[in-house]
């Protein structure tokens, strides 16, 4: 069969690539081994935000209802409740993307891809012919060679979303975003959760004052986190696995009974026969493109994890549109300074654009607004008062130049900055565009009022 | 092969353009007669096609002056559409990452760094109680607005020109256009307006009075033989006058079509220069948006020019009576270097007789 575009890869970077090149009027194709949505829809964003949100209720049941004065008593859960309403919800997404497709025209061939030529690639035998190829293949979790991961007693997210019971002691490697969502579901619904982190701070993607400030917080729910900590190897026993690490020179051990391995991601770029259309990769293993989502082959692009820049769903998804604009004829751009990222535990953690050391290190002159939400009225009423808004805009034209919130709903408060931030908006425009009163918004008006050092309620 | 791509002529007056806006970027795959950037001139925007189907090569950036058969790109013929690429065979050496920097097409990815290296608004000032902030925005005249000031005040300062006025009673147009309506469509598929009514009755008078249609060169007279006339049409752009040709030989249905033909190229922005060039007389129409009355402005090299109005029910006499009539002021601008005042309001009055009886229109009167 021969395509305008064929897409290699579902997740939330190949899926809407499909769907939008099919709207701009592109036969087009989709080739999936797995399931469609990839990553995110799979294993990753979806199913883990169900969790975190199950396991917070639960977990508000012991905690927030009694300063509201509420009671409860006996409250208990049934995990494979909890698990069976995941699996119900990234099914429903499942569904929903082939719908998708039907709808617009797209058509899904399930199987392994291999490039063959710069305008072909083979499917299950079947050979598949596009004038453009996008690979869109994402990411694999990066794992240890002492730790061989069965999903079962040593996991990455794929397993420690789908685990059979709530283990009693987990161990978790690496205090990142993967690692501390997880490592919140479980110390919700009961576990032991202790961290080991190489960096002297979790959350290293976070801006810096947002990741100590965070920090505390999560340690008051019970984690439990060791930083600056090296693990050098492990011993898997029959009851439960040791790890050793070394900190500040001595060494140490830690045992648990499942161990989360969540260290980063790597690009997804074997078996795809990229070697031998002669794709070149980048030091760091991504597919090398140039500002067009070229490949070195041109009628190949790459989008999504598989390229560089940060690995997120929205990120990819908005690479996939671009890209499929571009082979249409259009004139997309993505804004990389407004491209926010999310830690979904409780309190939230948001940041877009320039985190502060990032602006000294390209030596910026900057001007820094703080605001905490225990002086925001509508945290006040709802009891969520960690936390606060942290703005940085350029010193001489006010322009914004990062926005981190750490906070409840800081998912959804980020939004509103990262608007501003593809608008190249000012401080000013956030503080004097008027937020409804009460709410947690007021607070990034404040920061902004802050930065100008006007802040009303300071 | 590369096939040249160079600005085309664009009437006889103009020898240079302003690349206004680039259509396909230098480095994109064209269709023969794809539209690849629009040219800017003192009279129309004008879009330059593709002369063959290849890859395109453009010299030229937004903004830039370009003279009349000047050379702005190429086509490279040789290069195929990607689309209808054969099959490659695996590439044996590696090929070099196509750089941003090296490939003329613009990148679709905005780093952080381009981010940073954006112009940005200055710092914008803390508004102060005794500085009350101005709100403005500011942009560039076009070409083509700087060409109508241009030739506005010259036209004030070159000629001596005057403004007479009479008055038409519209009924009996009104009436026949409410009657013949339908039949007039469903003859000529277009609607009957008041225009080839106006045109026709110009036609009549110009013929009367062919001095009005007259143009000075010099120390001479140019008084034409076929009558152009011109129907100033308004735009997003600016003004336009598209010119009806040989009017002496369009009947009422063919005037019709070529107005509503020019009004959608003007819309469009299609209109060519062929469409504008000459003409010996302007109608411009005020009534369309309101106007009562209103002293035009000649159009050169041109000596006259009329204006309609609005339509309104006005008390006039008629047959020692007060009688309520769909009245139009008629305004007449008219260069008196060439013009006499005679002249000028026997016109508008021979006009206004054709217009009030419209069956003299059928006996050439």
């Amino acid at each position: 069969m021969n395509y305008e575009v064929l897409v290699i890869g579902s997740g939330p970077g190949g899926y809407v690539a499909a769907i939008r090149a099919a709207q701009l009027g592109l036969k087009t194709a989709c080739v999936e081994k797995g399931l469609l949505g990839g990553t995110c829809l799979n294993i990753g964003c979806i199913p883990s935000k169900a969790l975190l949100h199950s396991s917070e209720l639960y977990s508000a049941l012991g905690h927030t209802y009694a300063i509201h004065g509420i009671e409860v008593q006996g409250a208990r859960f049934d995990f494979g409740k909890m698990m069976e309403r995941k699996k119900g919800i990234v099914k429903s997404f499942n569904q929903g993307i082939a719908a998708l497709f039907k709808k617009n025209g797209v058509t899904l061939y399930p199987g392994s891809a291999q490039l063959t030529s710069p305008t072909s690639v083979k499917v299950l035998g079947e050979e598949l012919t596009a004038a453009s190829i996008i690979l869109a293949t994402g990411s694999l979790p990066i794992d240890l060679p002492f730790l061989p991961i069965d999903e079962e007693r040593i996991v990455t997210s794929t397993g420690a979303l789908s685990l059979p019971k709530v283990p009693k002691r987990l161990l978790i490697i690496g205090a990142g975003i993967i690692g501390v969502e997880l490592g919140s579901v479980y110390k919700r619904l009961g576990s032991e959760v202790v961290f080991l982190e190489f960096l002297d701070r979790i959350c290293p993607t976070l801006d810096g004052s947002l990741s100590k400030a965070f920090q505390p917080l999560l340690e008051k729910q019970g984690l439990v986190f060791h930083l600056s900590a090296k693990v050098t190897g492990a011993k898997i026993e029959k009851e439960e696995i040791r790890i050793l690490y070394e900190q500040q020179g001595a060494s140490h051990q830690l045992s648990g009974d499942v161990v989360l391995v969540s260290i980063g991601r790597r690009p997804y770029t074997q078996g795809l026969g990229l070697e031998k259309v002669g794709i070149q990769l980048t030091e760091k293993g991504q597919i090398a493109i140039n500002g067009r989502f070229q490949t070195s082959v041109p009628t190949i692009y790459a989008i999504g994890d598989v390229v560089d820049g940060p690995m997120l769903a929205h990120k990819a998804s908005e690479e996939g549109v671009a890209v499929a604009e571009l082979i249409a004829g259009l004139h997309p751009t993505v804004h990389y300074m407004a491209i926010p990222s999310v830690v979904y535990t409780n309190p939230e953690a948001a940041g877009v654009g320039l985190t502060e050391e990032e602006t000294k290190k390209l030596q910026l002159q900057t001007k820094i607004g703080l605001f905490p939400f225990k002086t925001n009225s509508r945290a006040k009423c709802t009891g969520e008062e960690e936390g606060m808004v942290k703005m940085i805009a350029d010193a001489q034209s006010d322009r914004l130049l990062g926005v981190h919130i750490l906070g409840s709903h800081a998912s959804e408060l980020i939004g509103e900055a990262a608007l501003a931030l593809q608008k190249g908006a000012t401080a000013l425009d956030i503080a004097t565009t008027p937020h409804a009163h009460p709410t947690l918004s007021e607070a990034l008006k404040e920061a902004a009022l802050a930065l100008h050092g006007r802040a009303i309620h300071r | 092969m590369k096939v040249e791509i160079k600005v085309p002529p664009a009437g006889e007056s103009v020898s240079e353009a302003t690349v206004s806006r680039i259509l396909k970027e230098s480095g994109s795959f064209v269709q023969v007669d794809e539209e690849i950037l629009e040219l800017e001139t003192d009279k129309v925007n004008q879009v330059v096609y593709a002369p063959a189907a290849g890859k395109l090569e453009l010299s030229v950036k937004v903004d830039q002056l370009v003279k009349i058969g000047q050379s702005i790109g190429s086509v490279d013929t040789e290069v195929q559409m990607p689309a209808q690429m054969p099959k490659a065979e695996p590439t044996k050496q590696a090929p070099k990452i196509p750089q941003p920097s090296s490939s003329a097409a613009p990148s679709a990815r905005q780093m952080p760094a381009d981010f940073l290296a954006a112009p940005q608004k200055p710092a914008p000032p803390l508004p102060k109680a005794e500085e009350p902030a101005q709100p403005s925005s500011r942009k560039k005249m076009s070409k083509l607005r700087k060409t109508i000031a241009e030739r506005l005040v010259a036209v004030k300062q070159q000629t001596a020109m005057l403004t007479t006025f009479n008055e038409v009673d519209m009924s009996a147009i009104i009436k026949i256009r409410t009657k013949e309506q339908e039949s007039f469509q469903k003859a000529n598929s277009v609607k009957l307006g008041f225009m080839s009514f106006f045109i026709k009755a110009t036609l009549a008078a110009l013929k009367e009075f062919p001095i009005v249609g007259s143009m000075l060169e010099g120390d001479e007279i140019v008084t034409p033989t076929q009558y152009d006339i011109g129907v100033a049409v308004s735009t997003e752009r600016g003004l336009m006058v598209p010119v009806l040709r040989k009017c002496e030989e369009l009947n009422f249905a063919q005037i019709e079509k070529q107005l509503a033909d020019f009004a959608k190229k003007a819309r469009e922005g299609t209109i060519s220069l062929d469409d504008l060039k000459g003409g010996c007389f302007t109608i411009t129409n005020g009534g369309t948006f309101g106007s009562l009355l209103s002293t035009p402005i000649l159009n050169p090299p041109q000596s006259a020019i009329l204006g309609m109005h609005a339509i309104i029910k006005r008390p006039i006499a008629v047959e020692e009576q007060v009688a309520l009539r769909p009245m139009m002021y008629l305004a007449l601008s008219y260069d008196h270097r060439l013009i006499d005042g005679r002249e000028a309001v026997l016109f508008l009055v021979h006009l206004k007789n054709n217009l009030e009886a419209p069956a003299r229109l059928l006996l050439d009167l």
